[in-house]
C-alpha cells in the first residue's frame, strides 16, 4: 500500500505528520521523502543512512569530427538545450531533459551522452523503519526524475508513506501518481484553504481516495472544514496548536515523541485510511459489475 | 529599478505574509506574484484584474490511432514511459520531448500545446500586480515565473516604478531558479526549526551559486531563540545580513483571516519587528 503526504501550501505540517504516521506504523512501514528540494524527514527521523547513489540525467555529447553542422540536432530539441551557430554546436546541459532525441536523430551518429547529476538518493534505517531520500543538487531545476527515482526504491511488502514536495504542480503529480491514498494537510486560514482547493483539484482526476488533516486547526477559521463538508472530503484528524509540539519540532523531534498521547491518534488515522480505500474499491466494484 | 525576490527554502515560513507587509508598507512598487502553483498573495491584496492572458508553455504528443499501424517504435523510443502498452499518450508523464513525433514511420503522432495556465495584470489597494495561476498539476511552472517577472518589468517600466517585490515559490528547483535568475536582492525568510535551518543553508547556497547579494528575516523567532542563533551564525558566514527577527505572535493570523496584514493592524509585536526590517531593506533598494 502506498500512502502520500501532500499540501498544496508548504508548511502546513506535511513532515510532521508523514514522520509519526511512519513512526507509529514502526517495522511495517517504509518512509520515502519525496520532496527532493528541500527535504526534511531525516531531521525527525534520524536515520542510519547506508546506501548513497547518485541520479544522473543523460546529456549530448558531440564528437566534432563526425559532425557535418547539419543542424538536426537543434531542429529536434525543444529545450534549447542544443543548438548550431557557425561552426560550432552549443550544448547547454542544464536544460537538457535527456530525451535522447539529438543522438537517436543525429544522420552522422555524431552524438553520445554523457549525464549531469540530478542529485543523490541516499537509503537505512531509521529504527524499524525503512527510510529514503532524495536530494536535489543544488542548482538543479529538474525535481520529477529524481522522485521518480526515489519512487523506484518503494518495497512494496512494506507500507510506503511518501511526503510530497508542497505545490500544485508537476512534482507533486509525479509524487502521488499511482498511490492508494493521499493525505492532504493543512491549515485553517486562507491560504491554507485556498492552496488545498487547488491541491485537490489537481489530483481529482488521478481518482486517488483523499482525506484531510487540519494541523493546528484552532488558530483560524472554519472554512477548511466547511469546504470539507461542501466537497464530501473526509477530515481525518485535527491538530491543535500547541507550543510544545512546534517547539518539539524546532528542536528536530517527532510530533508523537512531543506529544506521545498522539500516538493513538495516529493508529486512528491509518484505520481510517485503510477503511477508506476499502470502501472506495468497492464502490469501484459496484460500479463496475 | 530594483527587484527584490522574497523566498524561503521551506515553506510556510512566511514569504507572502511579508510580501504583503512590504507591498503596503512601500511607496511605489509594482508587485509578483511567482509562486505560481499555489499563488496566495492576491488574498491580501484584493487585485481587481485589468488583462488576463492564457499560458501554454509546452506540449504534449498525441498519437492518431486511424494512422498508427501498432508498430511501437514510439513506445520504444520514449525515456519517460509516457507511452502506455497500448500506444496511448500519458499527458502526466509526457514531457514533449517530441521524439515520438520524429521516430514514427506513419507520421501518426502530433504535438499540441496544451493550455497550462493564465497569467494576470491586476490593480490592488497596494498598486499593481502580475500574478499568475498555473492550471493544478500543471508543468512549465519555471516559464511562467519569468513571464510573470518580465511583465512586472515591463509595468514598472511604463508607470515609472523604481521597486518590483517579487513573492517567490518554496523550494529550490525550477520556479525558484526562475524567480531569482538575474535579481537584484534576495531575502529568505525562515523560522527557527532544524528544517527550517537546513532548507536556509541550501537556499542560500542556490542564491549564492548566482552571486545575488542575500538578506535573512527570521520569523517566529522566539519558538527557539537557540536555532535562531545558529541561523545567525550560518547566515554570518555566508556574508548575509540578519535584516530582523519577529516574534511569534497570533496577530499575523488574525490579520490574514481577515484578508489583511498584520503591519495595517494595532501596533503588535510583529507589526514592529517587520517595519524594523523593512527600515533596514528600504535605503538599499532605493539606492
Amino acid at each position: 500500500m502506498i500512502i502520500s503526504v501532500a499540501s498544496g501550501k508548504g508548511g502546513t505540517g506535511k513532515t510532521t505528520i508523514a514522520t509519526s504516521l511512519a513512526t507509529v506504523l514502526g517495522s511495517s512501514a517504509q518512509l520515502l521523502d519525496c520532496d527532493v528540494e528541500e527535504p526534511n524527514c531525516h531531521i525527525l527521523m534520524k536515520p542510519v543512512l547506508q546506501t548513497c547513489e547518485s541520479i544522473t540525467v543523460p546529456v549530448p555529447i558531440v564528437e566534432m569530427d563526425k559532425c557535418t553542422l547539419c543542424g538536426k540536432c537543434g531542429e529536434v530539441c525543444r529545450f534549447s538545450s542544443i543548438v548550431v551557430i557557425g561552426n560550432q554546436v552549443l550544448t547547454f546541459p542544464e536544460m537538457c531533459h535527456g530525451c535522447g532525441g539529438c543522438s537517436l536523430l543525429c544522420p552522422e551518429k555524431a552524438i553520445t551522452e554523457g549525464c549531469r547529476e540530478l542529485g543523490v538518493i541516499e537509503t537505512g534505517l531509521a529504527g524499524p523503519v525503512e527510510f529514503v531520500h532524495g536530494r536535489l543538487r543544488i542548482g538543479e531545476a529538474m525535481s520529477p526524475p529524481l522522485i521518480r527515482a526515489v519512487k523506484a526504491k518503494i518495497n512494496p511488502h512494506k507500507l510506503a508513506i511518501l511526503d510530497a514536495p508542497p505545490g500544485a504542480s508537476c512534482p507533486v503529480i509525479h509524487t502521488v501518481m499511482g498511490s492508494d491514498f493521499i493525505i492532504l494537510v493543512t491549515e485553517p486560514t486562507p491560504f491554507g484553504l485556498h492552496d488545498l482547493k487547488i491541491a485537490v483539484e489537481a489530483i481529482s482526476h488521478l481518482a486517488i481516495p483523499l482525506g484531510v488533516i487540519l494541523n493546528r486547526s484552532d488558530v483560524g477559521d472554519r472554512e477548511v472544514n466547511k469546504f470539507c463538508v461542501q466537497k464530501g472530503i473526509p477530515l481525518l484528524a485535527e491538530i491543535p496548536h500547541d507550543r510544545q509540539i512546534a517547539e518539539g519540532y524546532a528542536r528536530g523531534n517527532l510530533l508523537v515523541v512531543s506529544a506521545p498521547q498522539y500516538i493513538r491518534e495516529f493508529l486512528e488515522i491509518y484505520k481510517k485510511i485503510t477503511e477508506l480505500i476499502n470502501g472506495s474499491k468497492s464502490n469501484l466494484k459496484e460500479a463496475l459489475s | 529599478m530594483k527587484e527584490l525576490v522574497i523566498i524561503s527554502g521551506k515553506g510556510g515560513t512566511g514569504k507572502t505574509s511579508l510580501t504583503a507587509c512590504f507591498a503596503f508598507l512601500a511607496k511605489d512598487k509594482v508587485l509578483a506574484d511567482c509562486d505560481v502553483d499555489a499563488a496566495d498573495l492576491h488574498i491580501l491584496v484584493h487585485p481587481r484584474t485589468i488583462h488576463e492572458e492564457d499560458f501554454r508553455g509546452g506540449v504534449k504528443a498525441r498519437i492518431d490511432a486511424e494512422k498508427c499501424s501498432g508498430c511501437g517504435t514510439c513506445r520504444e523510443s520514449c525515456r519517460f514511459g509516457a507511452i502506455t502498452a497500448e500506444l496511448v499518450v500519458n499527458p502526466l508523464s509526457c514531457e514533449g520531448c517530441g521524439v515520438c513525433f520524429h521516430v514514427c514511420p506513419e507520421q501518426a503522432i502530433s504535438l499540441e500545446e496544451g493550455l497550462n495556465g493564465h497569467w494576470f495584470i491586476s490593480e490592488t489597494r497596494f498598486g499593481s500586480m502580475v500574478h499568475a495561476a498555473l492550471l493544478p498539476g500543471q508543468e512549465n511552472s519555471g516559464k511562467l515565473v519569468a513571464l510573470v517577472r518580465n511583465q512586472a518589468k515591463v509595468l514598472a517600466r511604463k508607470q515609472d516604478i523604481p521597486l518590483i517585490l517579487v513573492d517567490g515559490a518554496p523550494g529550490l528547483g525550477c520556479p525558484v531558479i526562475s524567480s531569482i535568475t538575474g535579481a537584484g536582492r534576495v531575502l529568505i525568510v525562515t523560522e527557527p526549526s532544524l528544517s527550517g535551518l537546513h532548507d536556509m543553508e541550501r537556499a542560500m547556497q542556490l542564491v549564492g551559486g548566482f552571486r545575488i547579494p542575500v538578506s535573512v528575516a527570521i520569523n517566529k523567532y522566539d519558538v527557539n531563540p537557540e536555532v535562531a542563533e545558529q541561523i545567525e551564525q550560518v547566515s554570518a558566514r555566508a556574508h548575509a545580513t540578519v535584516l530582523g527577527r519577529i516574534p511569534y505572535d497570533p496577530q499575523v493570523i488574525r490579520s490574514m483571516v481577515h484578508r489583511r496584514c498584520v503591519v495595517e493592524d494595532g501596533d503588535s509585536p510583529a507589526n514592529q519587528a517587520i517595519r524594523v526590517i523593512w527600515e533596514r531593506l528600504e535605503p538599499d533598494l532605493l539606492s
